[in-house]
């Protein structure tokens, strides 16, 4: 009996332990962090880029936008 | 995106008991450290400049106008093609990259980025060029690209390199053709002249990448690489060096002697041919390990097709402004 009480105490804390990790979340290193933040700046440059390249595109080209002869 | 890993969604509450059913633990452990910088080397930048030189000089030399806007995005879609075509060559080619000194750093044997999202950018982004090339510039040109890219990442990439010492002969056409894709986004279609400007390329690139072979032939052979140095010897490597040369010069003057370009891009054309033709001559001549003149081979024949599209560049693109360019 005490023998599959200490097992029981055993899982709990391992539970526990697992609960509180959740809690916590993964936690980014510094470097990390710095490698998220360049991904997400070069991401927003390639997107705000490719907004003004379509629309200034749309405007030099006009009706002809939709004119694609081979 | 680190938190996604083969297959299993990590999203939402995580608990240890979870992690280790997935099997993404190592993604827990180690999100990822990839910077914008590291995506930017899947590109090959190098290569890349080259691509948007030739394609440049393509445009530049097409007759009839282009709005700039509508060129520099043809440029763009060009450069930014050559780069997924570039990303999908570093996915593929990852376990060899691992093995050779000159690409063991790269971001994928590095273990920077995972070989998945490299597949994923390589992708995206030859979609994306292809598809705004066709709807901004013109169809032709983005069929062009797409054949271009397919080349490089499959029949060359996948099918050609690992299996013949003939894969840089052939695969040499993907970086040949930038310059006819820059010509059919001004012209909307093709001729003799971006022709010749593509098979000064195609066989400018075997004495460049044979050369560079010789005396990196151990670095392929690890890797297993069927180079032509490494298959069929050093001495038919330069046998075979010499002969494509030969057959390189005439071309290289083929611009002028079909009227295409001036006296200026002829003199430059023979001088620098005259000058590839004696190194290719020093290789042929130089005992094992030909490594001086190999090296001098590799260098110059960069100097030789930068200086051979320049002037191309300069007489036929910006002629007017130098009246001493005029053809």
């Amino acid at each position: 009996m005490s023998a599959q009480r200490d097992d029981k105490d055993v899982d709990k804390s391992a539970n526990e332990r697992a609960d509180e990790s959740a809690d916590e979340g993964i936690v980014l290193t510094d470097a990390q962090k710095r490698a998220r933040r360049s991904r997400s700046i070069a991401l927003a440059l390639a997107l705000a880029a490719l907004v003004v390249l379509f629309y200034v595109v749309t405007l030099v080209k006009g009706p002809a936008m939709l004119v694609r002869p081979l | 995106m680190a938190l996604i890993n083969g297959g299993a969604d990590l999203r939402g509450p995580l608990t240890a008991d979870r992690a280790l059913a997935s099997g993404a633990q190592s993604a827990l452990i180690q999100p990822s450290l990839a910077s914008g910088g590291d995506y930017l080397a899947l590109l090959k930048p190098r290569v890349m400049s080259l691509v948007i030189f030739t394609a440049l000089v393509g445009m530049a030399v097409a007759p009839g106008h282009v709005h700039p806007v509508i060129g520099f995005t043809a440029i763009l879609c060009i450069a930014v093609g050559a780069g997924a075509a570039g990303a999908l060559n570093m996915w593929y080619e990852a376990d060899i990259d691992a093995k050779m000194i000159r690409t063991m750093k790269r971001p994928i044997p590095s273990g920077r980025v995972p070989r998945d999202e490299a597949l994923a950018f390589g992708l995206t982004l030859a979609v994306g060029s292809v598809v705004t090339l066709g709807l901004m510039v013109n169809l032709l040109s983005a069929a062009l690209l797409a054949f271009t890219i397919f080349f490089y990442a499959v029949v060359y990439t996948i099918w050609l390199k690992r299996f013949t010492p003939q894969n840089i002969v052939i695969g040499g056409a993907a970086g040949a053709f930038p310059p006819m894709i820059g010509w059919a986004a001004v012209t909307g279609d093709l001729s003799l002249e971006p022709l010749i400007l593509f098979l000064i390329i195609f066989f400018w690139t075997p004495p460049h990448f044979w050369a560079l072979a010789l005396y990196r032939a151990d670095d392929y052979a690890r890797a297993g690489v069927p180079m032509l140095p490494v298959v069929a010897g050093e001495r038919e490597a330069r046998r075979q060096i010499l002969l494509y040369t030969l057959v390189l010069v005439p071309l290289g003057l083929a611009p002028w002697a079909l009227g295409y370009a001036g006296v200026v891009y002829g003199a430059v054309a023979a001088i620098t041919g005259a000058a590839m033709l004696l190194i290719a001559w020093q290789i042929y001549r130089e005992r094992s390990p030909a490594d001086a003149a190999c090296r001098k081979m590799f260098a110059f024949s960069i100097l030789y097709l930068f200086l051979l599209f320049a002037v191309l560049l300069v007489e036929r693109g910006w002629g007017g402004l130098l009246p001493w360019a005029a053809t």
